[in-house]
């Protein structure tokens, strides 16, 4: 390739004049400035300041709920994928066969079923859990919501660990393993620094969609910030509660993917040619 | 514990409940089937716009994806289900002032589905457009196809091939993704288990029974994905 470098290619020459793709791209942009525009002017026009000087606190309490529902659910599950995705890797039938079904049960179904079995199902044993003495953890619809999300971003998060040590080579554990370290150094040494930058990625995106999946607790009465949209929908039938619930929304999760972006690009620049 | 046994709940017929779970089932595959053609071919379009040269066609499709990927799939429903009656209620009230506009729970559920997943999927079909080497464009370009021709005879099904992994993860998205709609009262196969579960306080059982159906359908639907990969693979063994 290098020796026939000295042909240049040139990139293609601009369209001019309005092709047919052109026409269309502009029709489509200006249907979004419109719809854009439209939302903009429909939030003018409703404006309540009764409303909102009603519901902006209340949202406000709803995303630090939302927001702490998925930091302590992300960090639980993190601790949880440890074991997991030992036993994917493990090479002991019993182990990985049972690591593969509890992973297998909790991608394949849905958050919201895996939500109702914790808080309706496991909630109509009262009397044993009472006896137990976990009823109290039970009862609270919000300990539910948590539970159930840890126990299943614990299974996303088993697969990503996986895939991101797998992904390293061989080599470099027989290499640690010929300079004398043990298994434990060489993971927390070797294997790590370079598992986490494939799993940088699958990360953020594995807590973007617990922070879209959050919204899911609202049906099972805690007041997050979904929740607090359904509580003010239910008061006001005033569409705009749906609206800027969703405009906050939209703003968390571009917040987070540019900063996953900004960090994989800093974490990765001795690996750029 | 009532009376009935775990048995007779789970019998078919007036006793149990195992027929309206079934005719639940019905409808998450009806969902779900009915939403991937139009998903599909949104999807499909947008990672055509997302790869053009014309930059209105990238930013419009780009825009397009943001929303709905940045949008939690609760809120994109609710905001459809409930936004879209008063949106047409204002439209049609110029022509006939005394029409009422109810948005069908499966269609609002279809539109929204589809909207997601069309988002989704039309990353698999950019990165599957990227795959594709320049050479095949310029290939049938030689021969003297036309752009049409291009894409049907010689792009399409190399990209169908190449993205067929990817989809079949937005399909096991989407079939999970049904399942929200029942918030929205689509009598599916977790809205009928909830009713169960309300009216014979077996919460654990029939919540379970429902998981399990989820499960069922993704075994079915992995085994469906691997006859159409062997099939394919075939094909390309016989070229």
């Amino acid at each position: 390739m290098s020796v026939t470098a000295a042909i240049v290619e040139r990139p293609p020459p601009q369209a001019r004049g309005w092709p047919r793709r052109r026409i269309i791209g502009y029709a489509l942009v200006g249907l979004w400035i419109a719809f854009g525009l439209g939302i903009v002017a429909y939030l003018v026009l409703a404006w309540n300041a009764e409303f909102f000087a009603k519901y902006a606190p209340a949202y406000l309490k709803g995303l630090g709920v939302t927001l702490s529902l998925v930091a302590i659910s992300m960090v639980l599950g993190a601790i949880l994928s440890v074991p997991v995705a030992y036993g994917r890797m493990s090479n002991n039938p019993i182990l990985s066969g049972l690591a593969y079904c509890y992973v297998y049960f909790f991608r394949g179904t849905p958050l919201l079923v895996q939500t109702f079995l914790v808080y309706y199902g496991v909630g109509s044993f009262r009397p044993e859990l009472q006896t137990v003495g976990l009823w109290w953890f039970f009862r609270e619809a919000f300990y539910c919501g948590v539970f159930a999300f840890a126990l299943n971003t614990a299974a996303y998060q088993a697969e990503i660990l996986r895939g991101a040590i797998e992904s390293v080579p061989r080599g470099q554990w027989e290499g640690a393993a010929s300079l004398g370290l043990h298994k434990l150094q060489t993971l927390r040494k070797i294997i790590l620094p370079q598992a986490l930058i494939v799993a940088l990625r699958p990360y953020g995106n594995e807590l973007i969609l617990m922070i879209k999946a959050s919204a899911i607790v609202a049906i099972i009465t805690v007041y997050d910030l979904m929740g607090q949209a359904k509580l003010a929908f239910a008061n006001s039938f005033d569409i705009q509660a749906y609206i800027w619930v969703a405009i906050v929304y939209l703003v968390m999760v571009e917040i987070l993917r540019h900063g996953v972006e900004w960090i994989e690009r800093r974490i990765t620049i001795h690996l750029k040619r | 514990m009532p009376s009935q046994s775990i048995w007779t709940l789970l019998s078919w017929g007036p006793d149990g409940w195992l027929d309206d779970i079934a005719s639940g089932a019905m409808v998450t595959i009806a969902l779900a089937l009915a939403t991937l053609p139009i998903g599909l071919t949104i999807g499909f379009f947008i990672a055509l716009g997302k790869q053009s040269e014309e930059p209105s066609l990238r930013l419009a499709s780009n825009v397009y994806t943001t929303i709905f990927r940045g949008l939690p799939e609760l809120v994109t429903l609710f905001l459809f289900f409930f936004g879209m009656p008063i949106l047409l209620q204002h439209l049609i009230r110029y022509f006939r002032p005394d029409a009422t506009i109810d948005v069908n729970g499966f269609v609002a559920g279809m539109i929204v589905l589809a909207l997601i997943f069309s988002s989704y999927a039309s990353e698999v079909f950019l990165s599957a457009f990227r795959a594709i080497p320049k050479g095949q464009y310029e290939g049938s370009y030689a021969l003297g196809l036309s752009n049409w021709q291009t894409m049907r005879k010689v792009i399409l099904p190399q990209l169908l091939r190449i993205a067929f992994p990817g989809l079949e993860n937005c399909w096991l998205a989407l079939l999970k993704d049904t399942s929200l709609v029942s918030v929205v009262g689509l009598a599916e196969t977790l809205r009928n288990a909830g009713v169960a579960a309300r009216v014979t306080k077996h919460s654990f059982l029939f919540y379970s029974v429902a998981s399990l159906v989820f499960l069922i359908l993704a075994v079915l639907s992995s085994f469906a994905t691997n006859a159409i990969l062997r099939s394919l693979g075939k094909r390309e063994a016989q070229r």
